[in-house]
């Protein structure tokens, strides 16, 4: 019974968007049952794995080495819970988000049924190539979903985002292909022992897939697309690309350096990937701090919330796995609420300058307490999820006697309370002339307690970590 | 004992949590139920707290174990030196709740205020009763966090400024203070808090990192209780709404860090240890460097509110000097100045406002004669001057006696000098005002009688006969006083 939930959490959403591409028009609340039904088959997924054995389900049933497996451990089975529960919220969003337009609300809901369960298949996926296969339909179904705020102004920043998935993918594709003829397989149980070490090729191999992953991810110097692209989107889709699309890739690069990878990486390879975490973590929070755009803002703050799980890959100790495992969590539920209360914002001003922030307490009173509470988080301030995951990486960090991460750690921190309360503080400035602003209509109970309720499961990943923890275990091959 | 029974800190820590996020879902439509609210949580609070004092006393237990990561749990505890905090937390709360209510009456954004008001109560509680560094860490920063919009609450550039600056100081300490307890526990795991500390053991093999880690841990509760030169943030948070000074000098902010430096000393890494390392001495330098610096600063402040703010400065170190005396008698006079410095620093606070509010006073040469135009509050404001200054029988004295004393017992006579000094530099500061407001004419020529409201003057008359009568009956088995022997003993004979 069990093996068929890896199946049904691939297929039911893809055949939810495919009915709803076929209908030609918008059923939001159709897709509110496939979320449902998702979060319902994650959490059957969850007791199972909660053994501590991974469910595999056997495709095709050809048995090895040519069986597709999907397959769902402790790390695989937090992504997906994490997928489905922002998916149920924002599709709640959605509902009244893209109330007013047929045509883009009937893309809406035919895209985002189709990149959930892409999502879902890259994270069941189990070996290089079907990953390959999931990362590009992910690409697909998203970028499409950016254009969707009007294509006049963010048809640059697709077109952009667009190359740069192209380039990732085709270095990666390179450095598969390259692995394929070292070892013969590309399954991610059998590399490791597969793969011929002492020549060139391996490693060379390695380093494109992890530069292609880093491309997708966003990863600092890679993160030029990002901005525009997850800024210029609607806000339920800015919260699916930052909580979820960027995250798939730093999910894959945890997931093959520990496991498939591992004969190949070096300690000067995971040096360099904590450097370019903890440069992305000071320099996107700068530039958080810097823009003059709300949304701006929270998308520079996931450049630099990225940077966070790098610095796993220089300590790779338990409490490093656990810390950056955690911290996509955190930022995952944080970063959706920011976007979502953004939206909200901008929903209401029709514009989302920062000075026009001025004074809004009263009408937006919930959206904005949504932001503080997601910014609790974000900041990594107790209790909250971000605070368990920096915690943990502070510790390994001592552990490991790193003390340099420690400091970029606490910087990072640091100047992510500079971004949040810059925007906070206007909320309670005294507004000049209330009477020049052009108030749009206030945002539904629907879009504020959305917004909300991710807020509150950001600050309560803090008071529910053991249980999470558990499930997620020790680092794989206990570290090296 | 029931579960419920021991659970007693949490219930206490949910009374104003609850009451907060009432407040908040009730927005700004309704201000009668809210003030419904608002007292009801007050006063069944100071309800609860009389139980567990009375619990304490007899030696029940209270104790909370929640699991919140692995290998680290949420802990909240009662005892003796939680309830010397909690309950003065719980009285003052009340008094002012009632003295805000009456002080923002018809101005906007209540809600907002009486909601973060809370939200900050809640936090000292979880402060006060918290079991273990990792749990005081949690609501320190929750306490940063809930006082900023407090004091930014009038929307100014002005209040903003203070509020940046509020938030650099405490966002910086508690980035300090996170990374000596993270050090602490790789270093030692997860400690309870124990009278006499956790560390004695390891205070032979690892001196040098266990005195970085102290002196982390110093400085990190440093910025709150205003040690200079951390202190800056203290006199610009001035802009607040004037019940808001008055929790954050008298309870809240300030005396969240003098209590953990309390907790650190006492509980982590004891009295002994601390001694051996040699921070004892650097702490009390501190405090006393901090004490003069205070009272000089407050000196040549010409705003009423801002010489008050530095005259906390200066008080406020007491309490770090008692403790780090590492003597019974000094750890007395030092711990229950906690008190005492809170009840007294109210009442100065509740009179400034009423000054404020009544008369626009904000100046000191504005007060001219108002003691004839204000007998009752100026009253209370002599009576808080002159205990501060530390005038026997007044709680201030009880306070620089056992200080005294316990520099003497301790061989530290150059104390004895910075409490000396002290004096004469409170006199120096608050003296004239004294003078100007009871016997200098009035510069106006209106000299009728015109006290502050009701909702204002009774909570200010309630503050300082408390803080007469913490001193007057000192020697009563219920006052702050005997408390803290109590618990001196125990910490002293473990």
């Amino acid at each position: 019974m069990t093996e068929a939930l890896p199946v049904l959490l691939v297929f039911v959403p893809f055949l939810a968007g495919l009915g709803q591409f076929v209908l030609g028009r918008a059923v939001p609340w159709s897709q509110q049952f496939v979320s449902g039904f998702n979060l319902l088959l994650v959490l059957l997924l969850l007791r199972a794995v909660a053994g501590g054995e991974p469910v595999i389900a056997d495709l095709g049933g050809w048995g090895e080495p040519l069986a597709i497996h999907l397959q769902a451990d402790g790390l695989a089975t937090l992504m997906l819970l994490l997928t489905a529960v922002l998916a149920v919220a924002i599709s709640l969003y959605a509902i009244p988000a893209f109330g007013g337009h047929a045509r883009s609300a009937w893309q809406f809901w035919t895209l985002w049924p189709l990149l959930l369960g892409s999502l879902n298949a890259l994270f069941l996926s189990r070996d290089l190539f079907n990953i390959y296969v999931t990362l590009e339909l992910v690409t697909l179904a998203a970028i499409p979903l950016v254009l969707l705020a009007g294509p006049r102004k963010t048809v640059d920043a697709a077109l952009r985002y667009l190359l740069f998935a192209l380039l990732g993918s085709l270095i990666y594709l390179a450095g598969v292909a390259l692995l394929y003829a070292q070892a013969g397989t590309l399954d991610l149980a059998l590399l490791p022992a597969a793969t011929p070490t002492g020549s060139l090729a391996g490693p060379l191999a390695a380093a494109l897939i992890i530069t292609g992953i880093l491309i997708k991810g966003a990863i600092l110097p890679f993160h030029i697309w990002l901005p525009a692209a997850h800024g210029g989107a609607p806000a339920a889709v800015s919260a699916i690309l930052s909580a979820l699309v960027v995250k798939a890739a730093i999910y894959l690069l945890l997931r093959l350096w520990t496991g498939a990878l591992e004969p190949l990486v070096s300690i000067a390879a995971g040096q360099l990937l904590g450097l370019l975490g903890a440069s992305a973590v000071l320099f996107g929070s700068w530039q958080a701090f810097r823009q003059s755009r709300l949304k701006l803002v929270v998308a520079y703050s996931t450049v630099a919330q990225l940077g966070y799980m790098l610095l796993f890959f220089p300590m790779a100790v338990t409490a490093a796995w656990q810390g950056a495992v955690y911290h996509g969590l955190a930022h995952g539920v944080a970063k959706a609420a920011l976007f979502l209360a953004a939206g909200n914002l901008l929903y209401y001003l029709g514009q989302d300058r920062l000075e026009a922030l001025r004074g809004i307490d009263r009408p937006l009173a919930v959206s904005l307490l949504a932001f503080g509470l997601a910014g609790v988080s974000i900041m990594g301030l107790p209790p909250s999820g971000g605070f368990t995951a920096k915690w943990l990486l502070l510790t390994a960090s001592l552990q490991t006697g790193q003390w340099w991460w420690t400091a970029a750690l606490v910087a990072g921190g640091l100047l992510a309370a500079g971004y949040i309360f810059r925007v906070l503080r206007l909320a309670f400035l005294q507004s000049a002339e209330p009477a020049e602003r052009r108030d749009g209509p206030v945002p539904g109970r629907l879009m504020a307690w959305t917004a909300t309720a991710l807020a509150l499961l950001a600050i309560g990943l803090g008071l529910i970590s053991a249980p999470l923890l558990d499930l997620l275990g020790d680092i794989p091959g206990g570290g090296s | 004992m029931s579960l419920a029974y021991q659970a007693m800190p949490l219930w206490v820590l949910l009374s104003s949590l609850l009451a907060a996020a009432v407040i908040f879902a009730l927005g700004e439509g309704r201000p009668r139920l809210r003030i419904g609210i608002n007292l009801a949580a007050a006063l069944i609070k100071l309800v609860l707290v009389g139980i567990m004092l009375l619990g304490v006393r007899a030696g029940h237990e209270f104790i909370v174990r929640l699991p919140l990561m692995p290998g680290i749990d949420l802990v909240l505890q009662a005892d003796a030196l939680s309830m010397l905090f909690i309950s003065l937390s719980a009285l003052l709360w009340l008094a002012t709740t009632i003295y805000a209510i009456a002080y923002l009456e018809d101005s906007p954004n209540r809600a907002r205020f009486f909601g973060f008001f809370s939200l900050c109560v809640a936090a000292t509680m979880g402060i006060a009763t918290a079991g273990n560094l990792f749990t005081f860490f949690i609501f320190y920063e929750m306490l940063t966090l809930a006082t900023w919009p407090l004091v930014i609450h009038r929307g100014t550039q002005q209040a903003m400024r203070a509020g940046r600056g509020y938030l650099c100081y405490t966002l910086g300490g508690g980035a300090v203070l996170l990374l000596g307890i993270v050090l602490l526990h790789g270093l030692a795991g997860p400690q309870d808090f124990v009278a006499g500390g956790t560390l004695v053991e390891r205070g032979e093999s690892h001196p040098l990192v266990l005195t970085l880690i102290f002196a982390l841990l110093i400085t990190g509760m440093g910025v709150k209780a205003a040690l200079a030169p951390l202190h800056g943030w203290l006199p610009t948070a001035m802009v607040a709404p004037a019940p808001v000074s008055a929790l954050l000098h008298a309870v809240a902010v300030v005396k969240a860090g003098a209590f953990g430096i309390v907790r650190v000393v006492y509980d982590v890494y004891g009295i002994e240890l601390t001694q051996a390392l040699g921070m004892a001495e650097v702490l009390a330098i501190a405090a006393s460097v901090t004490i003069i610096y205070g009272s000089l600063r407050a000196i040549w402040q010409t705003d009423l509110k801002r010489r008050l703010a530095y005259s906390t400065v200066s008080q406020v170190s007491y309490i770090a000097l008692g403790v780090a005396l590492a003597n019974p008698l000094a750890s007395i006079g030092g711990l229950v100045h906690l008190v005492h410095q809170g009840l007294m620093k109210i009442t100065l606070f509740f009179c400034a406002g009423c000054y404020a509010e009544t008369h626009g006073i904000h100046s000191i040469d504005e007060l001219d004669g108002i003691g004839r135009r204000m007998p009752w509050t100026t009253a209370m404001f002599t009576l808080g001057a002159l205990g501060m200054i530390g005038l026997p029988p007044l709680a201030g004295f009880i306070s620089k006696w056992y200080l005294g004393l316990g520099a003497v017992a301790a061989g530290q006579l150059w104390v004895i000098g910075v409490l000396l000094a002290s004096t004469v530099l409170n006199a120096i500061y608050f003296l004239p005002i004294l003078h100007r407001a009871w016997f200098r004419p009035p510069k106006q020529a209106d000299d009728s009688l015109a006290e502050a409201p009701v909702g204002l003057l009774g909570p200010t008359l309630f503050a300082g006969f408390a803080a007469l009568a913490v001193g007057l009956f000192a020697g009563s088995g219920w006052s702050p006083l005997a408390w803290v022997e109590l618990l001196v003993q125990r910490e002293y004979s473990p």
